[in-house]
């Protein structure tokens, strides 16, 4: 019963990460219908800035100030954050019009570039995250070991996940948002600037990819420029999973996997990692097609 | 003609160095795949990114075919080189392609519930789940690769599939079965109203792909290291890239995007660390300037092919 527990438990810190990523996925397929297959590299560039950020700043000393980890955190965030819309900007924006499926090569191209830059930049061997936050292991209730930074990793992706919740429900661009990826042209025809709102969606969605890429950072210390490939893809599944196109589906969504991850690794193998995550997609699109909370659109002839 | 074949590839043997060699191995092994791939993805306008799922079963079953079940039922193993061992070749590759054929109607049939992005997402579910369940089967390597498989594969091999399998799905799309898979691509609603049963075609589609998928697996497999590494989806990817950079629903297209796809990184060589750099900007750029692919979906004889290519050179090189 502890084991099933401390699985529980990582398996929640790990799903929080699929998460925030699951979050950007999300959001730009929701206005864009397109799949930004180069979701998972920005948070890869989120760990490598945060990286270079600690560096810089020697935050990742013996004894590091949690202000200068906030700082780190921020900066990669408004770092991606640009990365994003300068993405979007010089190759999704030119193919927009066309069909779905040349934009969907050209994020694979920035992806494919986004790697090979990195491995030119960063070099291809792993480097290890300096310490933001001094490790501490703390026993909950019932024998379960979490580490700090795993509560950190919680928290944090909580805080995020309320606050973008809150832009989208409660502010004007967050409405505007609402009624680009209902309707993007009557959205247009309603005075809204869907360029604009377009650019913010990115800006959210690649920040949040690269706190993603901060927290893993702290858990799993050993950043290289193809990280992103595997979370990334699980992180669009997790979006597909939870409904793409809703906020607390891409969450619940990420949860899910984070969590069925852990009891394959706890309790069959770690070889089957990696194909769970599909197996419940296809259990989960098989009975719902739109999946866990995506509104089945009914065809229009 | 066999001989003939056989006649060539010595010829090519000599002539080209191993490297080129190699090389156009590759291309014609890239040819089958975006063929096969362009019939669900172009002629029939489904999304599938599980194509390297399949070869992966083609992969393995004919090996394993060559492997445990050939010394037995046709005695000693012949020379790889020899027409002798032709026959037990031609066997295991068929064998991997049914088997494929067999995983084809098993993730054709969720796309009758599904489309667009969803079935997208399953076809790459099923890929990888299928590369798992492979690296978890110790008979055939598993994490280790497997190992001592005879090389049969030669340019005349891959050569001679490429060809039948252009000439089949050439024939297949002007068929009357052809004409009923356009239809579903350009409007599924309509089609159904004209009474062609959509899903069954569908799903055939996926079947047929599949087999052809699971052939050039198991040409592969005769030829190189076999690994599950090669089967990731970004080997669909890959294959999903010839066919949209050649031109949906073009098979001269597939063939032409498969050549410069599998070229183009080895031409770029001269810049090594960037090469790759170089190689997605490109890709970028084209889908930007070309987004209909270099040939669009429009089917070209030789000579308006020749005279196309004389005119598109410049935005090639952009």
């Amino acid at each position: 019963m502890q084991e099933l527990f401390q699985q529980l438990a990582n398996g929640i810190a790990w799903g929080s990460i699929y998460a925030l990523i699951a979050l950007g996925y999300t959001m730009v397929y929701g206005i864009l219908r397109l799949i930004n297959f180069a979701h998972g590299d920005i948070y890869m560039v989120g760990a490598f800035a945060a990286y270079y950020l600690a560096r810089l700043l020697h935050a990742g000393g013996p004894d590091p100030s949690p202000l200068l980890a906030a700082v780190v955190l921020l900066g990669s965030m408004a770092i991606c954050a640009g990365l994003g819309v300068a993405i979007e900007f010089f190759a999704y924006r030119p193919v927009r019009k066309s069909s779905r499926l040349t934009a969907l090569i050209t994020a694979i191209g920035v992806s494919l570039l986004l790697e090979n830059l990195g491995i030119r930049l960063f070099g291809a061997d792993p480097k290890f995250f300096p310490q933001l936050v001094a490790p501490k292991t703390v026993v909950l209730a019932g024998g379960v070991i979490v580490t700090n930074h795993q509560i950190t990793v919680v928290v944090i992706s909580i805080l995020l996940m309320v606050a973008l919740t809150l832009f989208v429900h409660r502010t004007r661009t967050g409405k505007a948002m609402r009624a680009v990826a209902f309707n993007r042209d009557a959205a247009s025809l309603m005075g809204i600037p869907v360029n604009r709102i377009i650019t913010i969606t990115f800006a959210i969605g690649s920040a949040l990819a690269a706190a993603a890429g901060v927290l893993v950072g702290l858990t799993n210390p050993k950043i290289e420029p193809l990280m992103g490939i595997m979370p990334g893809v699980k992180a669009f599944v997790a979006a597909v999973l939870g409904g793409i196109g809703s906020i607390p589906g891409a969450v619940i969504g990420g949860l899910v996997m984070g969590v069925s991850e852990y009891l394959v690794v706890g309790y069959i193998s770690s070889t089957y990692r990696d194909a769970i995550a599909f197996v419940i997609l296809i259990l989960v699109l098989l009975v719902k097609p739109a999946g866990l909370l995506g509104r089945n659109v009914a065809e229009k002839v | 003609m066999v001989l003939g074949a056989w006649a060539l590839n010595g010829a090519a043997l000599s002539v080209l160095n191993p490297y080129i060699y190699r090389i156009l191995v590759l291309c014609c092994l890239n040819v089958i795949l975006a063929l096969s791939l362009n019939l669900v993805n172009g002629i029939t306008g489904q999304f599938s990114i599980g194509h390297a799922g399949f070869m992966a079963v083609g992969a393995y079953v004919s090996a394993a075919f060559t492997v445990y079940a050939t010394p037995r039922l046709f005695g000693v193993t012949a020379d790889a080189g020899s027409l002798a061992a032709a026959g037990p070749f031609i066997l295991a590759l068929v064998l991997g392609g049914l088997v494929a054929a067999v995983a084809g109607l098993l993730v054709g049939l969720p796309s009758m519930r599904l489309r667009g992005d969803y079935l997208a997402i399953v076809t790459l579910g099923f890929g990888e789940i299928i590369r798992v369940a492979i690296l978890n089967i110790d008979a055939v390597g598993g994490a280790r690769g497997f190992a001592g498989i005879p090389q049969r594969t030669n340019l005349a091999w891959v050569a001679a599939v490429a060809a039948l399998t252009f000439i089949v799905i050439r024939n297949l799309v002007r068929s009357y079965h052809g004409r009923a898979l356009l239809a579903i691509r350009e409007d599924e609603i309509a089609a159904e109203a004209l009474g062609v049963p959509t899903t069954r075609y569908k799903v055939s589609a996926f079947v047929v792909a599949a087999f052809f998928a699971g052939v050039s697996g198991g040409l592969f497999s005769h030829y190189t290291y076999l690994h599950t590494n090669s089967f990731t989806f970004m080997k669909s990817i890959e294959v999903i890239v010839m066919v949209v950079l050649g031109g949906m629903g073009s098979l001269i297209g597939s063939i032409l995007g498969a050549f410069i796809l599998t070229a183009l990184p080895e031409l770029l060589r001269f810049a090594s660390a960037e090469r790759l750099i170089i190689y997605s900007l490109l890709l970028i750029v084209l889908m930007i300037s070309r987004p209909q692919g270099i040939l669009g979906n429009k089917e070209i004889s030789w000579s308006g092919l020749l005279a196309r290519l004389r005119r598109k050179r410049p935005g090639e090189a952009a």
